[in-house]
Parts: C-alpha cells; sequence; structure tokens
C-alpha cells in the first residue's frame, strides 16, 4: 500500500534545532540521512519543504481567487516535508514513522486509489 | 425444549460469533464483509432462537446462515467469488484465529470508541442496538461509529495480524484498557439503564478469560482477568435489594464468591511469577488485600499502601493517590490522609469521589461543617443514582 507521510515542525522543534551548534546540526542531520538510506526500499519519494513563511495560500470559490501569505492553517504546527512510502500495511508505515529522527509530528495518510 | 433466556442467548452468541469471523475473515479477505455476514447470522439467531431454542450445533447453524448470505453477496460481487466458493464446513481456526481478530478491533489507529464497538460487535458477537442502549447512546451513532471504523481498516490498511515481539507491550495495552473500560462501564454504569440490558462487566470477564487462554504467559492478561474477578466476586453484597449501594466496610463479607476469590488469589501468584510487574497485577493485588481480609478491620492496610506506592511508580495518576491516601488512613491516621488528599484539590476538584472521600476524612477529625460541605459538592458532581442516594443519606 501506498502512503504519504507528512512531516510537521512544532515552535519547540524549530528553536532546538536553531539553538544547536554546528556540529550538533550536523549529525541531526546525519540521522535524518541515515533513516532515509535504512528505508530506501520503502521510499518512493521524498521532498523537504522551505519554512511556512515561503508559503501562499490561494482560496478560490468565491469570485476572486483570494490569496494570503503563509500556510493555510495557521498553527503551531507545520508541514515540512513528505515522503511517499509504498509498504505492507500500516503497521509497517507506523513502525517507520516511530523511528524518524527529527520533527516531532508524522502524519501518515494512504493515497487513494 | 425450553425456551432460552436472555442470559443464554447471549452466552452462546458471544462464544461462536468471534470464531465465525475469525474463520471467515481469511476466507473471504476483508474485514468489513466477514463482519457483516456473521452480524446478518446473529441476528437471525436472535430472531429465530428465543422462539425455536438453541441448535444442538449453533456454531454449524450460525456458519450455515453466514455462508448463505455470503452466497448471495458473491453473486453481486464478484470480488468474492472465487475465495467464498472455498468454504467448506468444519470451519474450525487452528490454532483460535480470534486473537488476531482482538488486535485488529483494538488497533492504535482507531479511536478508542470504535475499539470499543468493534470489540463488543466483532469479538462478543453483540448487535449495533445492544451496544446502543450499553452505552446511552443513539444506535446510528455506534453505526457510523462501526461504519467509520471498518471503512478505516479497509482504506488505511490496518493489517489483520498479531503484532510483533517488540510491539506486543504496547499493543496488548490498547486491548487491556478497551476491556478495563468495558468492566467499568458494567461494573458501576453511570446510570441505571442495566436493568433488562446487558451487562458489560460479564462481556469484560469474557474478553479477559478469552484473552488469557490466548495468551497464557502474558502476567498482565492474568492481572487484569483476577482483577475483574475479584471485583465480581463480591457483587452480590454491593447492593441492597433496593439498588443501594453497601459500602466495603458494611458489606457481609459471607455473601461473596470466597472460592473465586481464591481462584483469582492463584492467578495473581502465577502472574507474580513471571516477575514482570504492571498496574493490573498491582490493582488485582489490592483488592485480593480486601477480598481476602476476614473483616474490614483485618485488611492489611501496610501492604495496600506498599502495593499503591508500587503502582505510583509504575502508572502516576492523581486517581490513585486518592486511593493511597484513603489507605493510609489506616496505617497513620485520618489527619495524615486528609494532608496528602489536599495535595490533589487542584486536579481532582471534578471529581466526587475526591469530595466524598475528603468529606469521610473530615468527619473522622470531627470537622462536621466541612464535612457537609464537600459532601455537597461530591453529590452535584455525581450522576449515578445509587452514589447521590448515598450522598444524600449522609448528608441528612
Amino acid at each position: 500500500m501506498k502512503y504519504v507521510m507528512m512531516f510537521a515542525d512544532t515552535e519547540q522543534f524549530a528553536a532546538d534545532l536553531a539553538a544547536m551548534d554546528e556540529s550538533e546540526r550536523e549529525r541531526a542531520y546525519g540521522r535524518v540521512q541515515q533513516w532515509f538510506a535504512e528505508n530506501a526500499d520503502k521510499i518512493t519519494h521524498h521532498q523537504h519543504l522551505l519554512p511556512p513563511e515561503t508559503a501562499t495560500t490561494v482560496r478560490l470559490g468565491g469570485g476572486e481567487p483570494l490569496i494570503t501569505d503563509g500556510p493555510f492553517v495557521e498553527g503551531k504546527e507545520v508541514v515540512s516535508g513528505y515522503a511517499e512510502i509504498d509498504v505492507a500495511n500500516l503497521d509497517e508505515a507506523m513502525r517507520m514513522a516511530k523511528s524518524w529522527p527529527a520533527c516531532p509530528i508524522v502524519e501518515i495518510r494512504p493515497i487513494a486509489g | 425444549m425450553t425456551e432460552p433466556s436472555h442470559d443464554q442467548l447471549a452466552r452462546v452468541v458471544r462464544e461462536h460469533a468471534g470464531r465465525l469471523a475469525a474463520a471467515l475473515l481469511p476466507l473471504v479477505g476483508d474485514f468489513s464483509a466477514a463482519e457483516d455476514l456473521v452480524q446478518d447470522a446473529i441476528e437471525a439467531a436472535l430472531t429465530h432462537w428465543p422462539f425455536e431454542g438453541i441448535p444442538d450445533r449453533p456454531d454449524a447453524w450460525l456458519y450455515t446462515v453466514a455462508r448463505r448470505r455470503g452466497l448471495d453477496l458473491l453473486r453481486r460481487d464478484r470480488r468474492h467469488h472465487t475465495k467464498l466458493a472455498l468454504v467448506a464446513w468444519p470451519a474450525e481456526p487452528e490454532p483460535d484465529d480470534r486473537l488476531r481478530l482482538i488486535f485488529t478491533c483494538c488497533h492504535p489507529a482507531l479511536p478508542r470508541a470504535a475499539q470499543v464497538a468493534l470489540t463488543l460487535r466483532v469479538v462478543c458477537g453483540l448487535t449495533t442496538a445492544q451496544i446502543a442502549k450499553a452505552f446511552l447512546v443513539p444506535e446510528s451513532t455506534v453505526a457510523q461509529r462501526i461504519t467509520r471504523a471498518k471503512r478505516k481498516i479497509s482504506d488505511a490498511g490496518i493489517p489483520y495480524r498479531i503484532p510483533d515481539a517488540d510491539e506486543l507491550g504496547s499493543r496488548l495495552g490498547e486491548v487491556l484498557a478497551v476491556i478495563y473500560l468495558l468492566f467499568n462501564e458494567g461494573y458501576l454504569p453511570s446510570s441505571d439503564q442495566q436493568i433488562g440490558g446487558r451487562d458489560l462487566a460479564d462481556d469484560a470477564e469474557f474478553l479477559a478469560a478469552l484473552l488469557q487462554q490466548l495468551m497464557p504467559a502474558e502476567p498482565e492478561v492474568m492481572g487484569l482477568l483476577a482483577l475483574i474477578r475479584l471485583h465480581r466476586a463480591r457483587a452480590a453484597a454491593r447492593f441492597t435489594v433496593a439498588g443501594e449501594i453497601i459500602q466495603l466496610p458494611d458489606q457481609d463479607r459471607r455473601q461473596w464468591d470466597h472460592a473465586a476469590i481464591k481462584d483469582a488469589g492463584r492467578l495473581i501468584a502465577r502472574a507474580a511469577a513471571v516477575k514482570r510487574p504492571g498496574p493490573y497485577q498491582l490493582q488485582a493485588a489490592i483488592v485480593a488485600c480486601h477480598a481476602e481480609a476476614g473483616s474490614w478491620d483485618d485488611t492489611d492496610w501496610a501492604q495496600i499502601v506498599v502495593l499503591y506506592d508500587m503502582l505510583l511508580h509504575l502508572a502516576p495518576s492523581p486517581v490513585t493517590q486518592m486511593h493511597r491516601a484513603i489507605a493510609l488512613r489506616y496505617v497513620a491516621g485520618p489527619a495524615a490522609a486528609l494532608a496528602e488528599l489536599d495535595t490533589l484539590a487542584d486536579q481532582l476538584d471534578d471529581y466526587h469521589l475526591f469530595h466524598a472521600t475528603r468529606a469521610e476524612l473530615l468527619r473522622d477529625l470531627d470537622r462536621f461543617e466541612d464535612a457537609r460541605a464537600a459532601d455537597e459538592q461530591a453529590l452535584q458532581l455525581t450522576t449515578n443514582p445509587a452514589e447521590q442516594h448515598l450522598l444524600r443519606q449522609r448528608l441528612q
């Protein structure tokens, strides 16, 4: 089954990351790279996104489209990346998510069809 | 032939519903479809058996109906065709596949209310109407919960499997939490819907016993089963004929089921021998201290305080701390107990038993005005008629 894992950051996580020194941050990125390498056979593709201040939201449906700055949900949790995976079932996807070494929230969503 | 009683019917359906679902599921290959077939068969049984009597082989009867409905279904849906065509009697699952069924119903990706409803329906064979009645919610709410849960199982790819060893601990915790919730709902329902309705405590004991049979080496399963049996062994002494609560110190201990208490004690000892203590084993051990005491005064309070300390270490909770304070009253006196209880005021202000407990300690300390105020607060916070009655009596 195919799923998308959506990785979400919290303010706390962003602050912790910002407070790290160069070598700590490198180790953190290293752990993420290692996770992708270990799960390479299950990951179809993945992307990291630029921070939410770079986002633009377009709202349709009421005449002229409404353009706003920022993500569509203003919240403390923001999507920072995604990975499409192909695994046997939800338990396997959950097992992967539990071993994710970076941001503190992972949403697992099955792909339709 | 004598007409079967309500309880007999429930027991026979419960014994076979889960087995049938477990047997059909691998054949049909789809959780939702198998579950629908079983429910249809149960509905048919509940229509026929009250008049025709329970057949000699209820499993064969249910299976035949499910199979017939299944064949109807596959005529409409060719996807199931080849699979259902293979279904041949007998279909005794070996080894018992109900364990997979239980773990799927209690999957952590499902909300608790759905886990509870699914487990009752799929493993215990309750109808949606029976579940709705037991929980005092509209039937449409339960039906929707079940439909959504079954859709999620299929759409999100929740597997039909027993978790691996490294996930078993937390997954078993989900299952035990569902059974414990059911037991609490049945043991002291939050209103008096029980009369003529379903005894959920009985379903909880059935599930715990089934789990113990399927996972005989798990100490927490033994602990939960012992806990449920210890509580139920004392059920006869808990209420007056009029349905009023009799509190533990005033209960007639001769009415307790002492053989069941002894059995539960042995189960606790067996669990303890595994040397993996857990919250259910400790709670069972605490209840056993009460159940094995010849009288209220003979209760081993020091032992109970130690068990609460261990329980708080494993599973910290303000309610547990409150119970420790109650036990402490008999070891260190009411003033010490009240001091400990008062540290919980912020966390338990909405909990009626916190105020009722405070009232008792205040009365022990001759602070009658304060006790009265605490009892009044407790009365405002409970919806259970038996508890309301007890508190009103104290206030008179």
